[in-house]
């Protein structure tokens, strides 16, 4: 039996009716098409799944697509305004912090969801703010340069 | 030196990035066709045993369940990357008569949905009758131990033998002798996108793979033979790929069962491997039972070494085979021994077939070689940066009968890892920096899977409005690949890197080329692309001298757009002119440039070598045993850098992986079942246990390479274990000789290290 979800995805109001065991990442990728959250692990601990829902970075295969009615949820594909990248984004690409890049949206989306909540981190409260996301490519340190110059103010958000 | 080159030296933005950052590239795993079914693979519970009965009638019967298949239904062939060598191909993928792994794939299911296919294993009636098993190597190789394959008899699956000089003879002049067993463990890749394929065979009888692969090439020849198919009819495609150290280069189950379910059903069959599956039955890194005996004088020059290795093969051949010849031959490097000898023996054992992993042998050999060192240099009294500068490979040294290396930056990269030890000056209590060093091939000359194409091809098309189409069959599974050779082609086309279009991993588009493993990319494929660019360019420039009209002794170049006099770079022509009067002259046909590389007269193992040296420091809890790395330091020489923001990522992402598989990654069996299968369970560095890293690199020129460059990545795995173990030491005097240094291990030896200093 089916049950009606609604909650707003990159800032698309969705209605939509999902079985009640299905998973927060299947009705992201499934139903709505965005596939740039991944899944890697079946056990809630790669983070390549990571999602932002209400501000909170949240592993979208550790709830199910129920548990969001009525959240405001951020996937990769909602970071850019238009043509113009996030400064996370931009970050990313200029200090190579990703190779593979199979992490990296979910790694995108805690780095988000943490420099939302605390602008002005330590590069320990930044290692923290990872530590869910493997990474298997990089060794991290990019990605901590990255959310380090981001926080610099090196890159301006897109108006 | 940069200022030199116009593209390549100067950080650049990757060509997949874009698309990586804003979630926009389609993996294999994000793939959708039209009428599409999802495939499920059933495996052995059994480490060994015969099949006696399968019975899929329940399966098929079920509601959504299209195809069951199983070994009946293959062609009996054995798969295997060692193709001048048929007893080494030696697996059927889908076992027929046998099994001979927990893991070993039994019968392939396609279905409407994944869910579907999952519960119709169960249905599927297998009745196994249990075999004698062997799991430990040294066993294994016992008369009377149960055996695997019939053509193994105590189950030597290959064995390799290295020698030079008279080692028995020049162990009697030694002054010191050392002797001592190391061990080391498995680890799995770990690629963040699990193994998987989507096959699509159409009526016309052709087969399309997309699969994240490191080799397209290897997949098409091993799919269409497996599948009695033409290598034509096969085209492999490789998405953006998730991860690949190593463990994507084989035919895998996924792309195998994918292949074999669309060719009976005429559908698209899609196969993505769960994360158990991928721990449990895909391949992995090889273990090794490791031997090392060496000699020196006094003064600390190196006289002979002697190795013997045994390697868990697991239930195949698989890349392992190759990974026992490269161990013993990392076993010398990176010094000048007079007289050496390597015995390797890999034997089957009833667990995960073991293989390629980032390293590809060298960090077993290192981690025993350069602890030994260290044992060495504190036996003769010598500070072990001395005695590995005294003894190491210099430039344009023969390694006898085996390798000629050219360029060789050791003596920069010890002076750089010196200084920086001078500048940590006296560390606190249980703090110890160690160090090892190592040398990497960039690319391998070894051809066991017999192909007759040059090792690397590519091919470069320049179209009207200046742009150029750049085919190669080098496969980017995030190293960079893909931007390292669109800028190797515009530095040499003189154009900018954002005139270049790359076309790679399609068997379709791009020349036949072995793809990406060994190091391969920047050496081999640079120098193919690097050649296709300047057969372009000679024919642009044709027509730009009879435009120019210089005096014969004015040679012309192009670069930033300009056709310019070598000599007098004030005059200059556009180079878009002359890319439109070139095609109009060839009556209208594009600018096509060819280029290859296969490495002659350049010895056994490799055309050019990587160099490096590494000090790793730690801390070491002595009441818990935990080991805190506190940074890693490296100095290495990757010849002419083409894109230092991916060398440095290579340089970190090498000494993450090795990290781990050093001090924490493992894969505890029980009776030939992985007891980890899961990210949780199996321990992975994340953030907040990556130590700072720094990148050294010195500046040498390697005569080989494309604009001088070779490998960065791969040989990075190499020094971590041994400098760590030596770290270590240095930090509470116990010595570590199996991996992973786990906490467990250095607090047993610490116990035994005091015990030893009461009886005292």
């Amino acid at each position: 039996m089916r049950k009606e979800l609604k909650f707003t995805v990159n800032g698309q109001p969705y209605e939509l009716y999902v079985k009640p065991k299905t998973l927060l990442v299947d009705v992201l990728r499934n139903e709505l098409g965005l596939t740039g959250t991944k899944k890697g692990c079946e056990s809630s601990s790669c983070g390549v799944c990571t999602i932002i829902l209400n501000g909170m970075a949240v592993k979208s295969c550790s709830i199910l697509a129920l548990q969001a009615e009525g959240a405001e949820i951020t996937t990769v594909e909602g970071l850019a305004k238009g043509d113009q990248l996030h400064p996370l984004q931009k970050a990313f690409l200029d200090y190579g912090a990703y190779q593979c890049g199979f992490c990296t949206p979910g790694m995108l989306a805690s780095a988000k969801a943490f420099l939302d909540e605390n602008p002005k981190p330590t590069e320990e409260e930044i290692k923290e703010a990872i530590d869910g996301n493997v990474c298997r490519c990089t060794g991290y340190n990019s990605i901590i340069r990255a959310m380090t110059a981001v926080v610099n103010g090196d890159y301006k958000e897109a108006k | 030196m940069s200022d030199k080159y116009a593209v390549i030296g100067k950080s650049q933005i990757k060509v997949d990035g874009p698309a990586k950052v804003t979630g926009s590239a389609k993996y294999t795993f994000d793939m959708i066709l039209p009428n599409m079914l999802y495939g499920k693979i059933l495996r052995s519970p059994h480490p060994h045993a015969k099949i006696l009965k399968m019975d899929t009638s329940r399966a098929e019967k079920m509601i959504g369940v299209k195809a069951v298949l199983t070994g009946k239904d293959t062609l009996g062939r054995k798969n295997g990357v060692w193709r001048r060598f048929p007893e080494l191909c030696d697996e059927e993928i889908l076992c027929r008569e046998k099994v001979r792994y927990i893991g070993d794939p039994v019968a392939a299911i396609a279905a409407v949905d994944e869910e579907t296919a999952e519960a119709a294993l169960d249905l599927i009636d297998v009745e196994y009758e249990p075999l004698p098993a062997v799991f430990d190597p040294l066993e294994g190789m016992k008369e009377g131990a149960p055996q695997l394959h019939e053509h193994a008899e105590r189950n030597i699956n290959v064995t390799r033998r290295i020698e030079w000089g008279d080692v028995s003879e020049a162990f009697e002049k030694c002054d010191v002798i050392l002797e001592d067993q190391f061990h080391t463990s498995s680890q799995a890749h770990l690629c963040m996108e699990t193994h998987g394929a989507v096959a699509d065979f159409g009526f016309d009888g052709k087969l399309t793979v997309w699969t994240s692969t490191q080799s397209n090439y290897y997949i098409q020849v091993l799919l269409s033979t497996m599948l009695g198919l033409r290598e034509g009819d096969v085209r492999v495609v490789k998405p953006p790929s998730g991860g690949g150290f190593g463990s994507k280069f084989e035919l895998d189950s996924a792309q195998f069962c994918a292949a074999l379910l669309s060719q009976k059903l005429r559908r698209p069959v899609k196969i993505i491997l769960t994360r158990e599956e991928e721990f449990t039955a895909t391949k992995r890194k090889t273990p090794m039972s490791y031997y090392v005996k060496v000699g020196a004088k006094k003064d600390g020059t190196f006289l002979a070494k002697e190795v013997r290795v045994v390697t868990e093969g697991g239930a195949y051949t698989a890349m392992g085979a190759t990974a026992l010849t490269l161990t013993g031959f990392y076993s010398c490097m990176p010094y000048k021994w007079p007289n050496y000898r390597y015995d390797g023996y890999r034997v089957y054992t009833n667990t995960a077939p073991t293989s390629a992993l980032r390293g590809f042998g060298a960090p077993q050999a290192y981690f025993a070689g350069e602890s030994m060192i260290d044992v060495l240099a504190a036996e003769i009294k010598m500070d072990p940066l001395e005695i590995r500068r005294k003894n190491a490979i210099t430039p344009n040294y023969e390694v006898p009968g085996q390798a000629y290396i050219q360029s060789c930056g050791l003596k920069e990269c010890y002076e750089a890892i010196e200084k920086h030890i001078q500048k940590r000056g006296k560390l606190p209590p249980n703090r110890g920096i160690g160090i090892g060093n190592y040398a990497f091939m960039s690319g391998g000359i070894f051809n066991w899977f017999n192909t007759p194409y040059a090792f690397s091809a590519a091919t470069v098309k320049i179209n009207i409005d200046g742009k150029v189409d750049l085919f190669t069959g080098a496969c980017d599974t995030g190293q960079g690949s893909d931007t390292t050779l669109a800028m190797i082609c515009a530095e040499e086309l003189g154009v900018h890197l954002d005139d270049i279009r790359v076309h790679a991993e399609d068997t379709d588009l791009g020349p036949a080329d072995l793809g990406s493993w060994g190091s391969r990319e920047t050496l081999m494929n640079g120098n193919a692309v690097k050649m296709a660019a300047a057969d372009a360019k000679r024919q642009l420039l044709e027509f730009a001298y009879a435009k120019m009209k210089p005096n014969v002794v004015y040679d012309l170049d192009i670069k930033d757009h300009k056709i310019y006099m070598v000599d007098r770079p004030e005059r200059s022509i556009s180079y878009f002119d002359i890319v439109q009067d070139t095609i109009r002259a060839k009556e209208g046909q594009t600018v096509i440039g060819r280029g290859h590389y296969t490495p002659h007269r350049k010895g056994m193992v490799s055309p050019a070598w990587g160099f490096g040296v590494q000090a790793v420091e730690v801390e070491v809890d002595p009441e818990t045993g935990k080991v805190k790395l506190i940074e890693i330091v490296t100095a290495h020489d990757c010849g002419q850098v083409i894109n230092p923001v991916g060398v440095i990522g290579q340089v970190e992402g090498a000494t993450m992986l090795a990290a781990g598989g050093a001090f924490c990654e493992e894969q505890p069996m029980d009776n030939g079942k992985i007891l980890n299968p899961s990210i949780g369970d199996y321990k992975v560095l994340r953030s907040l246990d990556m130590p700072k890293t720094v990148g050294i690199e010195v500046d040498t020129y390697e005569p080989e390479g494309p604009f001088g460059a070779k490998e960065a990545g791969e040989g990075l795995t190499s020094p971590t274990g041994g400098a760590m173990a030596n770290a270590v030491y240095n930090a509470v005097g116990v010595r570590i000789k199996d991996q992973p240094i786990t906490p467990e291990k250095v607090l047993n030896a610490l116990k035994e290290k005091e015990k030893g200093r009461k009886k005292k």
